[in-house]
């Protein structure tokens, strides 16, 4: 690599999840640059728990992730509107049942 | 630390005068209705061009707006102060972050937003044009320029673009402490020595009107305020804004016992607002144009910055992709 195209060069894009406390999922909470991923969970925890918002941090490389087309989202999850058997609230059952 | 309402006469061309297609249609409803764009949804590219410049400023206006403040770091009073300080100045640096971030799911690069800052392309917030002259300035700041900040930034979290929204409310949970910390400097300065209180008026007198101007033109004055309005991405007029702030830092002043430095300030009952004294809209546009006191000096500073910096970006870089080669001869 050149000396210019090694300036010119921009640091990967991460994405960064933070579980805030046992228990609970890993949430994203937004995207950094970094060399490589140990440089990332430490800019991470500077940046993103600095008020004690997390105890644990995933960072994935942002091309590793792939994300579905919003232009599918009729065909992909349109479906599951009609099917409503899904859920509980479906069933009327007898008071005498208790609960369940 | 916070936004300038940049919506000046010359910005990219109004949505009206362009045809409006189904597209345009179908994506007006999906504002009117008040749900979110997220990156990956279609949107008009004059929406996607005002929220790359707008986010874009709001994040060099952060990472600028460390300069004045940053200047103090090594004289604070007492070690407490410099730790809120630090922690103030290191905020804006994080706020700086989520903001580019949040321009960057917009299809810019983090690269070509520097490069159009530290070119002069690109604004920041006219108010850190204004130089720091006393500890007291840390104090004003806070309280008046943040709370601004905090004025322009709450609605923002509403705004129409995910990102930008997601990234404000997490701006706005830091800012209060920024507010607060510069109001209780204040206090502690008007409660101490008269010189203290002195320094305390003085900070005041220069830091108020740059602070009212902070929301940009008077809305009459703003004709490329109505696309931002009709997009979600603006919710409040330049005005209204003002106004708000106005009516809450004069009490806030008077129990300061200090002097706002506007003759015509004063309580109107009928609007049930405060009235204020004629904005001079020179020095603003004087500043905004590249001649306030410190323009040349922030620009050199970030430049210097960047090109010092330089050596360690492509060093960090090198050793990456090094110790990547070392991991995979191993494994070979």
């Amino acid at each position: 690599m050149t000396q210019t195209e090694m300036m010119q060069k921009e640091w990967p894009l991460f994405e960064v999840f933070i579980r805030s406390k046992q228990g609970l999922d890993h949430k994203h909470a937004g995207s950094l640059h970094a060399t490589d991923a140990k440089m990332a969970i430490r800019m991470a925890r500077d940046v993103y728990t600095r008020r004690q918002e997390g105890i644990s941090i995933w960072v994935v490389p942002s091309s590793a992730i792939t994300a579905s087309d919003p232009a599918d989202k009729a065909e992909m999850f349109d479906p599951m509107a009609d099917k409503i058997y899904r859920h509980p609230t479906f069933y009327e059952l007898p008071d005498e049942v208790g609960h369940m | 630390m916070y936004t300038q309402a940049l919506d000046f006469p010359g910005q990219p061309a109004s949505p009206s005068n362009q045809v409006q297609t189904e597209e345009d249609a179908a994506f007006d409803a999906i504002i009117a209705s008040g749900r979110k764009i997220e990156p990956r949804d279609w949107m008009p590219d004059a929406y996607r061009k005002t929220l790359v410049r707008q986010i874009s400023q709001h994040a060099h206006s952060e990472v600028v707006g460390m300069l004045p403040e940053g200047n103090w770091i090594t004289r604070a009073p007492s070690l407490k102060r410099k730790a809120i300080l630090l922690a103030k100045v290191q905020d804006e640096g994080g706020h700086g972050l989520y903001l580019y971030a949040a321009a960057e799911t917009l299809g810019v690069s983090r690269d070509d937003m520097i490069r159009a800052l530290l070119d002069g392309r690109a604004k920041y917030s006219s108010i850190f044009n204004y130089p720091t002259l006393s500890w007291a300035d840390m104090g004003a700041i806070g309280w008046l320029v943040d709370g601004a900040a905090i004025m322009n930034q709450i609605p923002l979290c509403r705004c129409s673009y995910g990102p930008y929204a997601r990234a404000m409310i997490r701006v706005c949970k830091e800012e209060s402490f920024h507010q607060r910390q510069g109001y209780d400097l204040m206090l502690t300065l008007c409660r101490g020595t008269p010189e203290q209180k002195a320094m305390a008026q003085d900070a005041l007198d220069r830091w108020w009107w740059p602070t009212v101007m902070m929301f940009g033109p008077s809305d009459r004055d703003s004709p490329n305020s109505g696309p931002a309005m009709k997009w979600g991405i603006k919710r409040i007029s330049n005005d209204n804004l003002r106004q708000k702030f106005i009516d809450a830092a004069v009490p806030q002043a008077a129990l300061l016992g200090l002097d706002i430095p506007d003759p015509d300030l004063k309580w109107n009952a009928e609007r049930g607002h405060y009235d204020i004294g004629e904005i001079d809209w020179d020095e603003f546009w004087r500043v905004v144009n590249g001649d306030g006191p410190c323009n040349r000096e922030r620009l050199a500073t970030r430049i210097r910055a960047h090109e010092s910096g330089g050596w360690v970006r492509e060093a960090a870089l090198a050793w990456s992709e090094k110790q990547k080669t070392r991991t995979a001869k191993h494994a070979a």
